[in-house]
């Protein structure tokens, strides 16, 4: 009743005019999305290059990097990196990457720019609370750089000394050393633990917090967006599968970062408050005794960290799962195999990924009855995973595929999704984990298909929405050339490690020649490293083919892939208010390619449904079974 | 070509007010999910605020379920826990909170009579209460603090205080909203659509302090009466 009060009322919001409220605290769901990528690719360059010393070091321990001894001199004294170092270039690089990378371009990135206009609405709900997330986001991030600084450089640990026992700075790392995962109880000590353990870990604990909050207003903005501002005819069955993606990352982000902030509260409590939440009594560190701690429980951080950290990596990947149906399904020329099984998929990959995170901690010394429901339940995780890459091999069975980049770049999300899915299985199995835990068999595994596989939905989304966003297009000689490198170059450091963790090379050890069993293994870590510098070297030409294109690509016509979905019968880059102000009625499935009968190869969403009609077709759609009778 | 049909399909719509498109809707599966379904243009739905409260409240309940199971996990995890002895001011903390519940409730509901005068009073009325309430917490960490039981003192009684200030926010985010509200019964109404946003954001409201109020219950009884 109440929405037909607003009957007639339209509502056009004009654009801002003050560079301060147009780029910088925009309300426009479209900039707040491009603010999301280039956040994603600063905090990337920070990963990447973290991973590159931690390659220097592992193929040339001891040596003098002169850069580093000047960058860090208490933490690389005469430019030789300590194993305390080591292990903080490998936490920091799992946070940016994981948080900073993973988790915001695909969802808060992509998902904000093109969510709205592919279900027809003008902005997100809560234009005001998206820009909050966003610039919350940010904070997050510079605290978290404020956590290399803290632990890395003694001034800036200075600054930290005076608020307390644990805020202890200037270590000589750069940040804390305990990993992505943050395991007690050395990280809930404070300085006692040893370098890296002072104002470091407390930064890192509270970016992550601020992260988690701004990640929970994207995740309401979006839920109620989806729900709310779809347009006429725009069912739910209807979305281009991005939007479904999207729509369970936000609500896989909205069960799950409260939990990891309950426990980050938990741990810096532990930290600054002397509380024993997860500091056990009787303990001794380095020889010294931890007084005024009893009774608390490392595990319990576990617990809640993992039932986090298991949704966390579908975050990652679902939005790239979503944007390699479509790009696959368009550049195919034929509706995406089994639509309805491929919601129904997505749905069933998000919503077990609550019930697994005890397969984290098999090793932990947790009940063998307990660890065979988490296997059971980890492993069922490869029914609708199944489902998912079938239906991807069904859409390319038989299709003329147009070879561009965003498909190439597709395809390969479903080679590296397989790659690295399969071991999953491997390592979901109590039995086979006993021996592959905390090896780099693990690290290839999450590598493969969360960290690549993910990044490769995320250059497919760019290379095929780059022309939407900035009314260009990127070189397509180039895309080809980083792709062709990048994809050959991540099998070839990644697949070496599986064999490192069968040899049973274990992760986070900043050193292998003290090690008999892994003197002969010395080539592999040596082959990896050089794949890696080259691979590395690659992106630039990815960052030269983006800045470049924005000013001197080819320009783009509102349509240029051919496609079919509602960003495509907009302008390029498309208006302030997207529509201009005129709602678009929805009649087809997203993914209406080759209609027999139909005068294009493709069928626009807001195409009228007479003109089809016509032609006999009325109940052709993109959709599910329906779609594969002709 | 694509384009030329899209916008005069929409020129048609615009002038016959759409509507039409309301039955057809992707393979027949469950009624017509998307759209308003009236007019050419976006209109403001209330029922987004609606929606986004309930998506707020599952994130927040996520937040108290971590916290509860760690509370719980925790009492058993070692034979250091010493139960609080309970401060008596929590019973006129829960007596108001719940007071309070029934004051916002016949304030949203004279809105919904449009009687505005009674809504902003019985509106002040809750937000007094719910001042008093985050007082008289306040007061139940200072008899604690005589006691010497402080955060760190025993596993009870940090997470009392993790739970009455987590949740203490979260009260003070609420008046945040109540105090909003206060704002707009003073400012004059000009559309019909801000009318109808601001009596979303009083239901909204409304159904976030049942929330607390709900919360609070729950914690007192978890805090004090879970054996």
């Amino acid at each position: 009743m109440a929405e037909a009060a607003t009957h007639g009322e339209v509502h056009r919001h004009p654009a801002p005019t003050s560079f301060i409220r147009k780029y910088i605290f925009s309300i426009d769901h479209k900039v707040i999305g491009i603010q999301y990528i280039l956040l994603a690719l600063t905090a990337v360059i920070i990963g990447m290059l973290m991973s590159v010393l931690m390659r220097m070091n592992l193929s040339w321990p001891g040596t003098n990097w002169p850069i580093l001894g000047t960058l860090f001199p208490t933490g690389a004294p005469g430019g030789v990196m300590s194993g305390e170092f080591y292990l903080s270039l490998v936490t920091m690089h799992g946070t940016m990457m994981v948080f900073f990378v993973l988790t915001t371009a695909p969802q808060g990135g992509f998902g904000n720019y093109f969510l709205p206009i592919q279900i027809g609405a003008d902005d997100m709900a809560f234009p005001v609370l998206n820009m909050l997330s966003f610039w919350v986001t940010f904070v997050g991030f510079i605290v978290l750089v404020l956590a290399i600084f803290a632990e890395g450089n003694a001034t800036v640990g200075g600054w930290f000394t005076s608020l307390g026992a644990s805020w202890s700075g200037g270590s000589g790392t750069v940040g804390p050393i305990g990993g992505w995962t943050g395991y007690p109880p050395l990280s809930a000590l404070g300085k006692v633990a040893g370098p890296g353990q002072g104002a470091g870990v407390n930064l890192w604990i509270i970016s992550i917090a601020i992260f988690c909050v701004g990640s929970l207003l994207g995740a309401l903005n979006f839920i109620t967006t989806l729900l709310n501002m779809r347009t006429r005819g725009m069912s739910l069955m209807r979305m281009p599968l991005t939007c479904w993606s999207w729509f369970t990352t936000a609500i896989l982000a909205l069960l799950s970062f409260p939990v990891l902030l309950g426990g980050g509260i938990l741990l810096l409590l532990d930290r600054i408050a002397g509380t024993s939440f997860f500091i056990p009594g009787g303990l001794y560190v380095s020889g010294a005794a931890v007084p005024l701690h009893t009774g608390g429980s490392p595990l319990l951080w576990q617990h809640l960290f993992w039932f986090f950290g298991h949704p966390e990596v579908y975050i990652a990947i679902l939005p790239g799962m979503g944007a390699t149906s479509h790009i696959l399904s368009t550049f195919a020329r034929k509706p995406i195999f089994g639509y309805r099984a491929m919601v129904f998929a997505i749905f069933a990959i998000g919503m077990l990924g609550f019930f697994v995170w005890g397969h984290h901690m098999f090793m932990s010394g947790m009940s063998p009855y307990s660890a065979v429901a988490f296997s059971i339940l980890t492993l069922s995780i490869g029914v609708p995973s199944a489902i998912k890459t079938f239906n991807w091999l069904g859409t390319l069975w038989g299709a003329k595929i147009r070879f561009t980049t965003p498909m190439l770049f597709a395809i390969g999300f479903v080679s590296l999704f397989v790659a690295g899915g399969i071991t999953g299985l491997v390592l979901g199995q109590t039995s086979l984990d006993f021996f592959f835990h905390d090896t780099y068999f693990v690290t290839a595994h999450f590598h493969l298909v969360m960290g690549v596989a993910s990044i490769f939905g995320m250059f497919a989304a760019t290379y095929f929405w780059f022309p939407k966003m900035f009314g260009r297009m990127m070189h397509e000689g180039l895309g080809k050339f980083h792709f062709w490198i990048t994809f050959i170059g991540v099998y070839a450091i990644f697949i070496p490690f599986h064999a490192m963790g069968m040899l049973g090379m274990p992760r986070r050890y900043s050193n292998f020649g003290e090690y008999e069993f892994l003197k002969n293994s010395h080539g592999l870590v040596l082959f990896v490293t050089v794949a890696a510098i080259i691979t590395v070297t690659v992106q630039l030409v990815f960052y030269f083919n983006f800045i470049w294109s924005i000013f001197k690509g080819k320009v783009a016509n509102d349509n240029p892939w051919e496609a079919t979905t509602l960003e495509w019968t907009i302008p390029s880059p498309p208006p302030h208010d997207n529509f201009a102000g005129v709602m678009p009625t929805v009649y087809h499935g997203p993914y209406e390619f080759s209609v027999p009968g139909a005068p294009n190869d493709y069928i626009m969403q807001t195409e009228p449904e007479g003109a089809v009609v016509s032609a006999g077709l009325g109940e052709t759609s993109g959709n599910g079974g329906n779609g594969h009778k002709h | 070509m694509a384009a030329t049909a899209t916008s005069t399909n929409q020129a048609i719509d615009a002038a016959i007010g759409g509507g039409g498109s309301r039955g057809r809707n992707g393979n027949g599966f469950r009624k017509n999910g998307g759209g308003h379904g009236d007019g050419g243009g976006f209109q403001y739905s209330p029922a987004r605020y609606r929606v986004a409260i309930w998506v707020a409240i599952a994130s927040i309940v996520m937040l108290f379920t971590a916290l509860t199971s760690a509370y719980i996990v925790r009492m058993a995890s070692a034979d250091d826990w010493t139960p609080l002895r309970m401060p008596k001011v929590l019973w006129l903390s829960t007596a108001v909170i719940l007071i309070s519940s029934v004051t916002i409730e016949i304030s949203k509901r004279s809105l919904k009579q449009q009687r505005n005068s009674r809504y902003g009073l019985w509106l002040t009325l809750t937000a007094v209460l719910g001042v008093v309430f985050v007082g008289s917490q306040y007061a139940a960490w200072r008899n604690l603090a005589g006691q010497g039981v402080y955060m760190a003192t025993n596993p009870h009684s940090s997470f009392f205080y993790l739970f009455t200030a987590v949740h203490g926010l979260h009260v003070l985010g609420g008046l945040l909203a109540l105090a909003y509200l206060l704002v707009r019964t003073r400012k004059k109404r000009d559309s019909v659509a801000g009318e109808l946003r601001r009596v979303g954001a009083a239901e909204a409201a409304s159904v976030y302090w049942h929330f607390l109020d709900g919360l609070w219950i729950c914690l007192f009884l978890l805090l004090f009466f879970w054996k």
